[in-house]
Order: structure tokens, then sequence, then C-alpha cells
């Protein structure tokens, strides 16, 4: 019957990719008018007992890694499993601020490339991931700071990234609502200015790839706690550590055997990988945020100082969003403090006055995996088929599109792709570090 | 706020500066390049239970102490070490 309505149908879906409904317009008004439902995001299947590729966390580290071995690569018997729900770690919590104006070449290179996969994200994963490039400004209120300025904007240059230092009469134009005065404690000497650094949704992003990995066969499993990694052939005990083999994941809900497993657990990242007999160079913190009620939007930048250890941007809703620096010792609670509100609350108002009477409306907190370079650790470790896509810090949630592609490429070709080189675990023996402490501390 | 017992008694951890997860130094005259990578960068970040080195900025003192980082509960009695981990 190949004139009837249900094969034109037919045939038109499968000339549009086939596949799970897409988000349109369109489809937005029919389901406005007839109240149909809309279809899951992903599906809800049978945890099975052996996959090709078994990623541990849920955040946007696991879903870009598992959806760009989906995409790009055609590897989809895979299985991303979560102890919570997705986006329950740091990629729920963060404070949604993209950039590229790192400090190192290798830095710049790796984030911009990440930048770039986020101005086409909302196409290439039919959701609507709101980045916003409304430009990022970082404070500078000592000659240290400055220089170090100065510094970050000639690399970045180099490397075609827009990012230069401009003076505090710039300062003013761009954010009327900063004491540019010279009479305060901490005088705005200048910024280093980013036009194309903005702030996404983040739990979009999440959702984007999660579903976009899910309409390629991946699946996702919540609620879903990896207890223990089975290897063999290690030195250490039970066939784990230096020179053995990952062979599967014992879960919460069963064994599942699998030749390649991805540490994707940020804040827990040095309990999966001890399962494996791997010890990493990361040290586990708690990083607060706060927001305030909304009010009429007044701030089109996103503004960071370091000296005073706090950054804000505003939402499209009004909401004003404060960040600062890591909590000051180890911890894996996420309850936050009131210390943490009084200092911010000081240093926000020593660069702003005028929001005095504003009202915090919450406070929260999430795990974030230090490394003593402030650089990540991805790629091979010394158990075969044990991967890692780690110590994402404060600053962790722009770099998920490049880290999933490079991750993507380093499994599926068993070669460590060039852009991530730089992050591997051995530098810590060799001394190669890649100290990005000057752009990435506070500026997350 | 956490109240931290330190050898001069409880005090704010805003008023000490945290050293980290206790180590002690390798002998720099036999200790192998990993040696010195173990002390300098890896570590054991447990969800539980740890050994950890404070210092006091107003007496000047080093001290460990045993925190749970899940529960930020304390135990076992602190003790002054020296800047590099032996007992003082
Ligand atoms: C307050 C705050 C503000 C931030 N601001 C920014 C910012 O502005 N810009 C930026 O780029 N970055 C920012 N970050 C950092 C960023 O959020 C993280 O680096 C990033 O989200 C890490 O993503 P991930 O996918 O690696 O890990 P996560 O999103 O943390 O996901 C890890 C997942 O692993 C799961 N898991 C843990 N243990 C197990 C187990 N045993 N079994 C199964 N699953 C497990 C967890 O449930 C969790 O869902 C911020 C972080 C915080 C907390």
């Amino acid at each position: 019957m190949a004139g009837s309505p249900t094969a034109l149908i037919r045939k038109t879906k499968a000339k549009l990719g086939g596949g799970p409904p897409r988000y349109s317009a369109a489809g937005l008004v029919r389901r406005g008018l007839s109240g149909d439902p809309w279809p899951r995001v992903w599906r809800d299947v049978d945890l099975k007992s052996s996959y090709d590729v078994v990623i541990i966390g849920g955040g946007v580290h696991g879903l870009a890694t598992a959806y760009y071995l989906a995409t790009n690569h055609g590897i989809t018997n895979v299985a991303v499993l979560d102890k919570a729900y997705l986006g329950s770690g740091g990629s729920g919590r963060n404070t949604a601020i993209v950039r590229s104006n790192y400090l190192t070449p290798e830095g710049v290179a790796f984030y911009d490339r990440s930048l770039s996969l986020y101005n086409t994200m909302s196409t290439d994963l039919n959701l609507n991931v709101m980045f916003s490039e409304r430009g990022h400004m970082t404070l500078a209120h000592t000659d240290g700071a400055l220089r170090t300025m100065n510094w970050r904007a000639e690399v970045n240059k180099l490397q075609g990234i827009n990012s230069s230092v401009i003076t505090p009469a710039e300062v003013k134009k761009l954010a009327p609502s900063l004491d540019v005065g010279t009479d305060s404690r901490y005088p705005i000497l200048g910024a280093l200015y980013h036009p194309p650094g903005g702030t996404i949704r983040h739990d979009a992003v999440v959702w984007g790839y999660a579903r976009g990995a899910d309409h390629r066969g991946v699946e996702m499993h919540q609620k879903t706690e990896v207890l223990d990694i089975l290897c063999e052939g290690g030195e250490g005990p039970d066939g784990k550590g230096a020179g053995g083999r990952v062979t599967g994941v014992r879960t919460s809900r069963g064994d599942i055997s699998a030749p390649i497993v991805v540490n994707c657990t940020a804040g827990w990242a040095s309990l999966i990988s001890d399962m494996a007999g791997v010890k990493l160079p990361i040290h586990t913190r708690p990083l607060q945020a706060a927001v305030t009620e909304p009010v009429k939007v007044f701030l089109p930048t996103v503004v960071v100082s370091g000296s005073l250890h706090v950054y804000v941007s505003q939402t499209d809703r009004g909401e004003l969003v404060f960040g600062a620096s890591v909590d000051p010792f180890n911890n894996y609670n996420v309850g936050g403090s009131l210390e943490f509100t009084e200092e911010l609350a000081g240093h926000v108002l020593e660069l702003m006055p005028g929001i005095s009477k504003m009202r915090l409306l919450r406070q929260w907190a999430g795990l974030c995996d230090m490394t003593p370079d402030y650089s990540p650790v991805m790629g091979t470790t010394p158990v075969d088929g044990f991967y890692v896509d780690v110590g994402w810090g404060t600053y962790g949630f722009k770099a998920g599109p490049v880290s999933g592609e490079a991750m993507a490429e380093a499994i599926a070709t068993r070669q460590t792709p060039k852009i991530i080189a730089p992050f591997g675990l051995s530098r810590f023996a060799s001394g190669a570090l890649v100290g990005e402490k000057g752009a990435a501390a506070v500026g997350h | 706020m956490l109240l931290v017992p330190t050898p001069f008694g409880p005090r704010n951890a805003s008023d000490l500066r945290y050293v980290g997860e206790a180590t002690s130094r390798p002998d720099p005259d036999t200790a192998t390049p990993e040696a010195w990578r173990d002390y300098l960068y890896l570590e054991h970040n447990p969800a539980g239970w740890m050994r950890e080195t404070w210092y006091d900025r107003i007496n000047r003192v080093y001290f460990q102490v045993e925190r749970n980082t899940a529960t930020n509960e304390f135990r076992n009695p602190t003790m002054p070490v020296t800047k590099h981990g032996k007992q003082a």
C-alpha cells in the first residue's frame, strides 16, 4: 500500500533519519492543542549481564562519552550506570559558566574545542541548551593578577581566542553595577575580557546527551551503584592494580562483564579507581554556590574576581548566581556552611554595593575532584581497559563535550587523541604538569 | 563550622590551615622518582576515616587527627608532628 497515508508518514520519517520523535515548534503546538503526552526522554530497559563498554557516572562526562561512542564510532552496546539519577553530581549543581581563556596552550586548545561543540549543540542534540554567549570578565585587583591576565590574553590571542585586557573604565561600561572607584579595599585595576564566554543550561546538556545516546541504542541505568571493579592479572589483591585488566563491574543490581570500564565519577573518582587498584592525584572538596531572588536584568556579563574569591552571573530569569573557591578541607559532605554565605556576601558587596538589600534564596554544594595542577586526568591507566576521565575540579562542566568526544576516540581507536595527551596520569611521574591554577581556581 | 580538636583545645577550622592527608616524606638519599611522585601527588582520598595534618597558625604547630570525611566526626587524640609528618 505504497500510497497510503501511514506509508507516507513512515517514508517521511525514514527520510528524516527515522527513530524517535524530534522536538520541533510544530510538535509543541500539536501537543499543546491535543494534550498528547510527550514521549519518554530515554528508555527504561533491563540491565544486561554484559556490555562492550560500561561507563560509571551519569554526569555530562559519562553521557557525552556514551553519545560520541555511539555517534562517531558506532559503538552502541554501552551502559551508563549512576548510583543516583542522571545529573545528580556536579553536572546538575554547577554554575554553568563556559569559556576558553585558559593559561596554558594545551588548556586553551582543549577548552576551545568544547566551546565550539557547545556552539552547535542545540542543533546537534535537537534540544535547546540555552547557550548564552554573554561575555566573561575576570577582574584584577593587584599588579600580580594584572600580570597573569596580560599573560593569559597573549596566550589566548596566539591561539585565535577573543581575549584581551581592558581598563576599569571599560569594565564600568560593560557592567555599570560594579564599583570601579579607587577608594575600595581592593580597587579594580583592569580585567581580562573574553566575549565568547557565557552560560548554558546545564540540565539541558545532560538530558540532551542522554537522549541522543539513548536514540542510538545506549542504555542509561539510574539507581545502579558500582560496588566493585572486577579485574584479573594485576599485581594487587584480587588481580587488581598495575599489569592487570578489567573484566567487569559488581553493581547493586548484579555483576556485569565488560572489557572496558570508564570512570566518570568526578568527586567520587578516587573511590572508583581504588576498586581497580589505581591511585589518583585527587582529593575531594565541596564547592558551594548560592542564588538570589530574581530581579530585573542588570548584569550583562559573567564577572569573576580571583582576589575576592567570588564570581557572579545573572540568569535569564533574573536571579544572581554566586560561586566561590572550594571548601578549605577534604570532605564528602554537601551540607554547606554559614561561613561560606558570610564571606560570599562580604565580597560580593565589595564589588556591587548596590545589591545589599537582595535576599539569597538558596545555597547548595557539589563534590569536586581537585588535582594538583588544576588540569584533568584523562585516558588509560596501568589497568588495561580501565579508563579515567576525572580531575574535573571546579571547572569540568564546560569540558564535557570535548572530553566525551576525545574519550570516545581513545576507547574506539585504542590510541590517545592529541588533544588530551597532555592530561595523562603519567604526567605526575614525569613532572610535565599542566598548571592552570591561575586560570581555574576561582573562575570556573 | 567545623570544630577541630587541636593540641590546645577545640578550634574552628577557619583558625587553622588544612595541610591534607597525613604522609611522611621519603628519605631524600634513597627515594626513587616513583616514591617522590607518590609522596607529592597521589592520595587515598577515602570517604570515611582518614589521618590528616592541620597547622595551627596561632601556636605555629603542625598536628595530626583522624576525621571521618563523610560525617566530620573526629576520633583518637591529636598528635603534634613536624612539618614532614614525624612525631614532634
Ligand atoms: C557549585 C559548583 C559550581 C560549578 N561551576 C562550574 C562552572 O561554572 N563551569 C564549569 O565548567 N564547571 C563548574 N563546576 C564543575 C562541574 O560541575 C564538574 O566538573 C562536572 O559537572 C563534572 O561532571 P562529571 O560528569 O565528571 O561528574 P558528575 O556530574 O559529578 O557525575 C558523577 C556521577 O557519578 C555518580 N557516581 C558516583 N559514585 C558512583 C558509583 N559508585 N556507582 C555509580 N555511579 C556513581 C554520581 O551519582 C554522579 O551522578 C562546578 C561545580 C560545582 C559543585
